[in-house]
Order: C-alpha cells, then sequence, then structure tokens
C-alpha cells in the first residue's frame, strides 16, 4: 500500500482532546466529527485539509483517551494516513482498526506542505519534497492483515476469529 | 526465565507461556463500554455481522459520560445502549448509578487475575486488585463482543517501588500525581506498570484505585498494584512476579517525602509541588471521576469544610463515583455537610471531568479538579485553565477561592 500526499505538520504530545474534543465525541454521524477536528489545535485546519492529505506528529501522537472518535475524524476529514515519531498505544491499534493508515518514524524532518509518500509495506516514508528517506518502525503481522483488509470491522466479518 | 505477574495473567488466558513483546490471542474475562463508545462499538459489533454477544454476562454498558443527556442527540444515542441491552439481555447501569469503572468494581464485575477490556482508557484502574485490564477502542471492543478474544503485544513491565508513609494530609493522589510528574506523560508508553512495597500494602483499594487509574497518564497499557494487604469481600489467590522475572525499568521512591502536588495547565504530568502554584484564584472546583470520587474522598472534603462556607467567587462541584457512594454519604451526614458548606452535587456519573455538561468552565477561568486530565479544552473550553489536585486541596482551595495547601490550611483561613 502506497499513500501520497501534503502534509499538515504538528509537535510532540498531540492528545485525542486536541484531535476530537470530547464534547463533540457523542455522535454516530461521522461528518459532525470532522466538521469540528483539530479545532482547538489548529483551527485553520479545516478550510485546509484536501482529500488525501497526512497528518505528521512529534511523540506520543493520540495520547490521552481510547476514543475512536479520533482517528474516524481525521480519516473523515480526508487525511490518508498519520506519520508521528510515536504513537499512544490506543490510538496506534484504533487506526489500524478502522483502516487508517499509521506509521512510526524515529527520525524525520518533514515540514508543512511537504509531498510525503508512505509506503507501509516496507515502511518506509519518503519526504519527496526534499527526496530524503525515512526508515519507519514494522508493525505486527496481525495488524498488517487487519489493515489489508480495510480494517477491523471487514476482518472479522470475513474470518470470524482471530485465530 | 522468570515472569512478571502481567506475563503470567496473559499467559492464562493465552493458554500458552509468553513473554513481554509476544502476540498473543487471550480469551477475555469482560468488557465494558460507556455512552462515548458503546454507540460505535454497536455498531461495529452489527457491521461485523454479529447477532448474539459471545457472551451476555460478561458485556457490561454503562450510561455515565453524558448522563442524564443533555441534548436530544445524546439522548438517542442512550436509547440505541438501552435497546441493544436488552436485545442482548446484558447489564446496562443506567444515568446516575454511577461511573464505569467504580461500577465494575464495585459490583465485582471484575476480580484478581482476569484480563478485562474496557472502551475507556482509565479501564487501567482495575489492576487496583491485581487484574490485567487495558482500555481499548471501540471497534476492538466490538471485536470481542463477536469473539470473546482479542490479540495483545504482552507488554514489558516497570516495576515501581513504594518505600515509607504517605506525611498525613497527603494523599494517594498526591503520590500518583508525583510519580506521573516523574516518569512523564509517555514515560510508561505501551509498558504495563507494577507497583509494589511497604507504602503499597497499607493502601486501602479505593486509594489503590486512586493509583492505577493514572497509570494511563505515563501511557502505560496496564498497571498491577500488588495485592499483598488488599481486602475484598470474597477469596481471591494472589499472584506474584517470579524472582528471575525480567521488568524493563525499576524505580523506587520513598513516599514519606512527598508533598501535596498539583498538575498545572494543561497536562498532567505538568506536576509541581503545590508551593509553586500556592494563592492562584480559582473560580471553579470540582471533586468527583473514576479518581477521586469515593466515599473516602468526600469525608476528606467534609473534614475540611464542615461548619464552613466556601469563598463566594468559587462554585463547588460534586459528582460522586455511584449511587452507592452518594447514599453512603447521605447517610453518613456527608452530603449534608458539603452542602451546607455551599457544594452542589450532580448525579453520580462523569460529569464535567470530561466537558459534555454539567459544569462547564468559562473564559478565562481556573479550575482545580480532583479529576485526572487537564489536558486544553478538557473540561468543554479551551480558553479555561485546569489544576488537578488531591480532594483535600480541592476543598481547601475552594475554602479559600485560590490554590491552598490542605496542610497549612488552619494558618490560612484563621
Ligand atoms: S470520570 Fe472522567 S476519566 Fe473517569 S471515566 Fe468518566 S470521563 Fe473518563
Amino acid at each position: 500500500m502506497i499513500i501520497t500526499g501534503k502534509t499538515h505538520v504538528y509537535g510532540d504530545n498531540i492528545d485525542t482532546d486536541r484531535i476530537i474534543p470530547g464534547k463533540y465525541t457523542k455522535t454516530l454521524n461521522l461528518q459532525d466529527l470532522a466538521d469540528h477536528v483539530l479545532e482547538d489545535l489548529d483551527p485553520e485546519f479545516r478550510s485546509r485539509v484536501k482529500q488525501g492529505d497526512i497528518i505528521v506528529g512529534g511523540s506520543n501522537f493520540g495520547c490521552g483517551s481510547s476514543r475512536e472518535q479520533a482517528p474516524l475524524a481525521l480519516k473523515k476529514a480526508g487525511i490518508s494516513a498519520v506519520v508521528a515519531q510515536s504513537f499512544a498505544r490506543i490510538f496506534f491499534r484504533n487506526a489500524i482498526n478502522i483502516g487508517l493508515p499509521v506509521i512510526e518514524v524515529k527520525d524525520h524532518s518533514i515540514t508543512m506542505n511537504d509531498e510525503v509518500e508512505v509506503d507501509l509495506q516496507n515502511g518506509q516514508v519518503t519526504n519527496l519534497s526534499t527526496n530524503e528517506v525515512y526508515e519507519g518502525t514494522q508493525i505486527p503481522e496481525v495488524m498488517v492483515k487487519i489493515l489489508n483488509e480495510g480494517g477491523l470491522v471487514p476482518y472479522l466479518k470475513e474470518y470470524k476469529s482471530y485465530s | 526465565m522468570g515472569q512478571t505477574i502481567i506475563e503470567k495473567i496473559v499467559s492464562t488466558h493465552a493458554n500458552k507461556q509468553v513473554h513481554q513483546n509476544e502476540i498473543a490471542i487471550v480469551n477475555v474475562d469482560g468488557v465494558m463500554a460507556t455512552d462515548t463508545t458503546a454507540p460505535l462499538t454497536i455498531k461495529a459489533f452489527q457491521d461485523m455481522g454479529g447477532e448474539k454477544v459471545w457472551d451476555s454476562k460478561k458485556v457490561f454498558l454503562i450510561i455515565d459520560h453524558a448522563a442524564p443527556a443533555p441534548n436530544e442527540r445524546i439522548a438517542n444515542l442512550h436509547t440505541l445502549m438501552r435497546e441493544f441491552a436488552k436485545v442482548q439481555n446484558i447489564k446496562l447501569y443506567d444515568i446516575g448509578e454511577g461511573i464505569c469503572h467504580q461500577l465494575m468494581v464495585e459490583n465485582h464485575h471484575v476480580k484478581p487475575g482476569q484480563l478485562f477490556l474496557g472502551a475507556d482508557s482509565h479501564t487501567c484502574t482495575y489492576g487496583a486488585l491485581g487484574a490485567f485490564a487495558t482500555g481499548v477502542g471501540s471497534t476492538d471492543l466490538a471485536g470481542v463482543m463477536l469473539t470473546g478474544q482479542t490479540w495483545l503485544k504482552v507488554p514489558a513491565s516497570y516495576k515501581i517501588t513504594l518505600n515509607g508513609k504517605l506525611q498525613s494530609g497527603v494523599a494517594a493522589k498526591d503520590l500518583i500525581l508525583y510519580i506521573v510528574g516523574q516518569l512523564g506523560i509517555e514515560g510508561a508508553t505501551y509498558k504495563a506498570i507494577e507497583f509494589t512495597g511497604p507504602a503499597v500494602d497499607s493502601l486501602s483499594l479505593d486509594e489503590r484505585m486512586t493509583l492505577s487509574n493514572m497509570a494511563i497518564e505515563m501511557g502505560a497499557k496496564a498497571c498491577f498494584v500488588d495485592t499483598t494487604g488488599l481486602e475484598l469481600p470474597y477469596d481471591f489467590n494472589h499472584i506474584y512476579g517470579d524472582d528471575d522475572a525480567e521488568y524493563e525499568k525499576e524505580y523506587v521512591f520513598n513516599v514519606s517525602q512527598i508533598n501535596p502536588e498539583i498538575a498545572i495547565p494543561h497536562s498532567p504530568d505538568n506536576v509541581r509541588d503545590i508551593a509553586e502554584a500556592i494563592d492562584t484564584p480559582i473560580q471553579m472546583a470540582f471533586i468527583g471521576s473514576c479518581t477521586n470520587g469515593r466515599l473516602d474522598d468526600l469525608h476528606v472534603a467534609a473534614e475540611i469544610l464542615k461548619g464552613r462556607r466556601i469563598h463566594p467567587d468559587v462554585r463547588l462541584i460534586i459528582a460522586p463515583a455511584s449511587q452507592k457512594v452518594f447514599l453512603d454519604a447521605l447517610r453518613d451526614g456527608t452530603v449534608e455537610t458539603l452542602t451546607a458548606a455551599g457544594a452542589s452535587f450532580i448525579s453520580s456519573g462523569c460529569g464535567p471531568c470530561v466537558g459534555t455538561h454539567q459544569g462547564v468552565p468559562g473564559n478565562g477561568e481556573n479550575v482545580i479538579s480532583a479529576t485526572n486530565r487537564n489536558f486544553q479544552g478538557r473540561m468543554g473550553n479551551r480558553h479555561s485553565n485546569v489544576y488537578l489536585a488531591s480532594p483535600a486541596t480541592v476543598a481547601a482551595s475552594a475554602l479559600n477561592g485560590k490554590i491552598t495547601d490542605p496542610t497549612t490550611l488552619k494558618e490560612a483561613v484563621s
């Protein structure tokens, strides 16, 4: 799976309350989530984001609550992948479960509006704007399988069990 | 190679010996979801083709995050949960019955040695009674509802040994704030924390819950509090780590040296000795949440506020962690004492902790709160500042209208 897109870059410890504040999470309408995604952190994000864009974070991206609404809001807003130096555990798992590709890249110098390419198969991120290549961390096989099916819902619909 | 406690619990549930960093498919003893996460869980479960949950006795739904419903949209999500619970014949705790984590422990839905998953990050709280419990998202939970299993990576463990004895006026909350400040917000990401040592043995179940509750504020996947000294109303087996178990890191703290602590805006690991925030004016105070909404917490506040009146510029909101806590506090006069002092009681549940309703701060206001998170916007307004502290510090600060060290209160009010 290869994904390319323009970047929106943020710092360390972007918590789920800043991705989608708790007061907006109680809905099954994903558009309601997308309408408020990142609004406290970056009020301009909603008007700037384009389908296929990529979020780039520092360390501990998605810390805080277990709300799956956080990756769902990003995905619905058009985000095609999240690249970060490290992820909070629940966010990482949730993103894969809902079919939003995430990749951990320890060191990178990606800046706002760079064009990057994410190669999940090989665990690599390429900054097409600077031609730099960053090595990402491999994800467990079970996660690759889930992601290849498009998320945990289609995965379990297909296989009915984990074993 | 020996095993940590966490490795032992996971092994039992994987039906094979596992060690850290291995991927295991495990049988799950129970799951719960709240009104924030259950609607998505139900939807995912149905989208997976789910018809009946794998075991109706092991699934719990709780309406606590926005309860009673503040608007039509949320009311309809609550209806969806009630209908699902009825059709599936599963236990649902409705509005006012309490906070999910309090209810799971109080009603013995989770027990020592079990493996429990909750669609809420503070599920790590059940480590207080020696369970392996971790928070997952809605879709993961739906997967368990369908299969009774999940996959997980066995976490490496950090061992935190607590020596000494807490000084009088210093609470389990001060202790955990101190530790979160030391390790940092990503200090234990993906790891399990095992608390042990003489200072742990004398803690009550309530205090142990406060301690394990905030393990997630260091990114931990799970937490285990040594069950030595733990009293439960039923028999259980203690689990101990092997002598040659492998811990990724070990910390030793002397708790006798800890003072009242405070986390200043906007992160739970911005922890300071309270002296550094003293006299900051506050407009709102909150006692409640899965961290500090239990009977002992209300008693501490009542002791400070008995016969006194909170500062006229402060609103003090109290949400008991469960209806049982509320009833106990009602019967022993605590509710009366606190109400006479000016406190507003709201229904048992999450209340202002998660910023949906029941007490959102205004622009520029400072809030002192006995909860666990002070991220910007957490209590519903990004233009407010939240300080995290123990119930004693919250009560003392509500009394004075400014952040107050409860151990110096006598001088402060005279
Ligand atoms: S009280 Fe606060 S932290 Fe605890 S479960 Fe409710 S919202 Fe979450």
